[in-house]
């Protein structure tokens, strides 16, 4: 292992006020893998995005293979042997896995498309890498893990030598998450050099070979992996030791919401089969459970964005019918969405516009939009919790994905609300702003907020829930203490074994 | 009813069907690629208008009518480049660049007519293409009449249709357009221009529909008068929703409209007296609205219709 495959040297660039990369260097070995390592906006996607061509470095340049890559272009990128898989996926849902796959491989100009051949190239790179799709699969109507394989696939039909994937592992269940990287090891074996975003410390330690931690546009430390442990990554990170809050007791006050027997049907299906919870001013209610199986139809129930077929509902001790969005922020309950792209903000929008968004009435005056209170609301949830790379006017867009979170947390706990619904509150977001965002639900927690938190993240869940609830299937499981129960019994409760949850509480 | 089944039995109907939808499948057919790479066109009314003036003026002037139909086509890529630049380079409001883009071409037609053309009583008139004569095919009892009585622009449309359905679901080139009109950002991940890909489209979609507006003039008529295009391009809109953006389903759907048009027309003849005209009028429109609400339910959008592509953003 000593043939340098990549070489970024120098690399600088700006964006308006923010530098974004400075003075980045690093290099890939064939074979190896490295794990690019930092806060939300600390350049990562940045650099990965010079490397693709889709932005222009301002200053330094990059070699593949020896050879230096003309910047901002991608063709010349895919053609160097450089793969891409975004962190947001660059798919088309409407076409099928073998045209998404195709698209641009063959010349313009070509009479037709030479579809058995490429059909047959997707199959025999499918078995190699062990990756299975159906390419006639339209691409919509497959899985989150299914669509990240037909990224990667993507990338492999160009003939990649370089893979870059970004957060891959953001959008996956840990089965499919374990599943992606024994795939990337064995792609490594066998002669691709790889570099991969995560946030997650323990992928890191368990793939990488190497690990390069970024930090406010600069490389800050360089570590190979078996001479490193999770808790130096986590201070090189952030600058400063990092620790995931704990819940402490308390007890919990009176219940502020209940569910009994609610079945939710939408389209003809069943989403939510008879559930039963109950939510307590000053607690933490766990749901776990692989994703699919409900958390998104409970999320809308919650939140006002669904109607219950059957079962009751009663919020602070009174019975409800169906309530409206607007009837749900009135009520004094937070929501935080778990597509916050698609849910949570509006892109093109400034962030104080977002900001205000869901309590227009609050800041109307005369009939128009009292732009200088909102302003004010924005910078207040910006400097209250730590949101980063924007002003109040700058458009939402423009944010990494992990300040864009903790803006949509601000929003929602900035005014206390007595009940939070908190869907995947952590997903994207580096060990900093993770540590940050638990300990501010904690803190609601304190507050007498009732928090329903519905997470894949086990680890998350039990460091903060008072009770735990698994959703499989749309049934939820009869609650459980965090006490008296192991991660894999937690593992059983979301597959739908419940006898773990014998005593319950 | 037997006034009705004896409309349905004459040959007339059904050449007048094949000489009706002739416009209207060009034009779809532009509108469609223009969508299929993410660019609504709305100039399409004016487009076609314009076409028509031009390529009836090239012929009045002593071209020939192939040439005058390539002027049309050659005014529509004017046009296309012109929406293209302000929507796809600039980013502008499709909506809004497209119904400018009519406005002023609609106009500016006339006013180009007026100015070129002496102003008498009756408009000047050209020699339009006369009907193909296939050998065999067109002496056929009733299909000879009913289908092989067409001039060879509607055989080109109806080629043109296949054309397109080939090119767009069977060569690199159309998977490129399709995929700039799903997501320009995957396509540009592939190492595709989506900006060149959307000019590609929008010049040769638009040279479509003013060869559309030229059928009017240079085969369906013989003059040209400002105002008729009629609304041809917003049925051509409505028809690529129809079709779900699918060459094949627009044929279909101009062969459907003009049968209802040419069936209400006959109609009036024979059951004139009895209702107010308008009402036969509408019958096309109202069965397209119907049957754009049964079909568009199912169709796919090309996901990036309308949104403008700027590159290095997320
Ligand atoms: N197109 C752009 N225009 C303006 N600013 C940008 C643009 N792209 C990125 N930035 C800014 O550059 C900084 C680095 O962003 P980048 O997306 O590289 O962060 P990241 O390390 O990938 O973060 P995350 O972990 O949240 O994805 C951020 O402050 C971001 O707001
Ligand atoms: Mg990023």
């Amino acid at each position: 292992m000593s043939e340098t495959v990549l070489d970024i040297s120098q690399v600088s660039k700006r964006f308006g006020a923010t530098l974004a990369n400075d003075t980045i260097s690093l290099s890939l070995e064939r074979g190896e893998i490295i794990a690019l390592l930092g806060e939300n906006g600390a350049g990562k996607t940045t650099l990965m995005s010079m490397l693709f061509g889709h932005y222009t470095p301002d200053s330094g340049h990059i070699s593949v293979m020896g050879r230096v890559l003309p910047p901002g272009r991608p063709k010349a990128a895919i053609r160097a042997g450089i793969g891409m898989v975004h962190q947001h996926f660059s798919l088309a849902p409407n076409l099928s896995v073998l045209e998404n796959v195709m698209t641009g491989t063959e010349s313009l100009w070509r009479p037709w498309s030479d579809r058995a051949k490429g059909r047959a190239r997707l199959m025999e790179i499918s078995a190699r890498f062990g990756l299975k799709v159906s390419p006639d699969a339209r691409l919509g109507d497959l899985s989150v893990g299914e669509q990240q394989r037909v990224e990667i696939l993507k990338a492999l039909y160009n003939d990649a030598k370089i893979l870059v994937l970004d957060e891959p592992t953001a959008v996956l269940t840990n089965v499919e998450a374990e599943h992606m990287f024994g795939n990337l090891k064995d792609m490594a074996r066998q002669g691709l050099s790889i570099i991969f975003i995560s946030h997650k410390l323990d992928e890191v330690m368990a793939t990488a070979d190497r690990i390069v931690v970024l930090r406010g546009g600069r490389v800050v430390a360089e570590r190979r992996a078996v001479e490193t442990s999770k808790a130096e990554l986590a201070g090189l990170m952030v600058g400063r030791e990092v620790k995931r809050p704990l819940r402490e007791p308390a007890t919990p006050g009176a219940v502020v919401l209940e569910a009994k027997a609610v079945t939710l049907r939408e389209g003809g299906v069943e989403r939510l089969k008879a559930v039963d919870f109950h939510l307590r001013a000053g607690e933490v209610l766990g749901i776990i459970g692989v994703s699919g199986n409900g958390q998104a139809a409970l999320a809308r129930l919650t939140g006002g964005l669904a109607r219950r077929s059957a079962g009751e509902i009663t919020l602070f001790g009174q019975p409800v019918g169906d309530l409206s969005v607007r009837e749900v922020v009135g009520a004094g309950i937070g929501r935080i969405p778990e597509d916050r792209n698609h849910d949570g903000v509006i892109g093109e929008m400034a962030i104080w516009e977002n900001g205000v968004l869901e309590r227009l009435p609050e800041f109307t005056r005369g009939g128009l939009v009292d732009r200088k209170a909102g302003m004010e609301f924005a910078r207040r949830i910006i400097e209250g919790f730590d949101v980063r790379g924007g002003t109040p006017a700058s458009r939402i867009r423009l944010l990494s994905g992990g300040n864009m979170q903790k803006l949509i947390l601000g929003r929602n706990l900035i005014e206390h609300p007595k009940i939070l619904i908190a869907a995947q509150p952590a997903r994207g977001l580096d060990e900093g702003a993770v540590a940050a965002v638990h300990e501010r639900i904690l803190a609601a927690r304190r507050a007498g907020t009732a928090v329903l938190l519905i997470s894949e993240d086990l680890d998350e869940v039990m460091a903060l829930a008072d009770r735990i609830q698994a959703i499989t299937g749309g049934r939820l499981s009869p609650p459980v203490r965090p006490e008296g129960i192991n991660a894999r019994q937690l593992g059983l409760m979301m597959a739908g074994e419940w006898g773990a949850a014998e005593h319950a509480v | 009813m037997s006034d009705i089944l004896d409309i349905l039995a004459s040959a007339g109907l059904w050449a007048a069907v094949l000489r009706i939808a002739t416009p209207l499948i060009f034009a779809t057919l532009g509108a469609l690629l223009c969508e299929r790479a993410g660019v609504l066109n709305l100039g399409i009314e004016g487009i076609m208008t314009f076409g028509a003036m031009i390529g009836w003026f090239a012929v009045w002037n002593g071209a020939d009518l192939w040439t005058g139909l390539f002027v049309a086509a050659l005014s529509g890529m004017v046009f296309g480049a012109l929406h293209a630049a302000l929507t796809v380079t600039l980013g502008l409001s499709q909506h809004v660049s497209g119904l400018g883009v009519t406005l002023f071409a609609s106009s500016f037609s006339y006013y180009l007519f007026r100015l070129l053309v002496p102003v008498e009583g009756t408009p000047p008139k050209i020699i339009p293409f006369q009907p193909l004569h296939i050998p065999v095919l067109s002496d056929l009892p009733f299909l000879g009449q009913a289908v092989f009585t067409q001039t060879a622009p509607t055989w080109l449309a109806i080629v043109l249709a296949l054309a397109l359905a080939f090119t767009l679901f069977r060569t690199p080139l159309g998977l490129a357009i399709r995929m700039t009109g799903e997501n320009p950002h995957a396509a540009e991940s592939q190492g595709i221009n989506p900006m060149v890909i959307r000019y590609g489209a929008v010049i040769a979609g638009s040279a479509l529909m003013a060869m559309g507006g030229a059928f009017l003039t240079l085969s369906a008529f013989d003059s040209f008068i400002p105002t008729m295009v009629q609304g041809r391009g917003w049925i051509c809109i409505a028809l690529v929703v129809f079709a779900s953006w699918r060459p094949g389903r627009a044929l279909a759907g101009a062969l459907l409209f003009a049968f209802f048009d040419a069936f209400q027309l006959r109609l009036q003849t024979v059951m004139g007296g009895a209702l107010p005209y308008q009402l036969f009028l509408m019958v096309p429109f109202v069965l397209s609205i119907l049957a754009l609400a049964v079909m568009a339910r199912r169709a796919r959008v090309p996901q990036a219709l309308m949104q403008p592509y700027r590159r290095g953003e997320r």
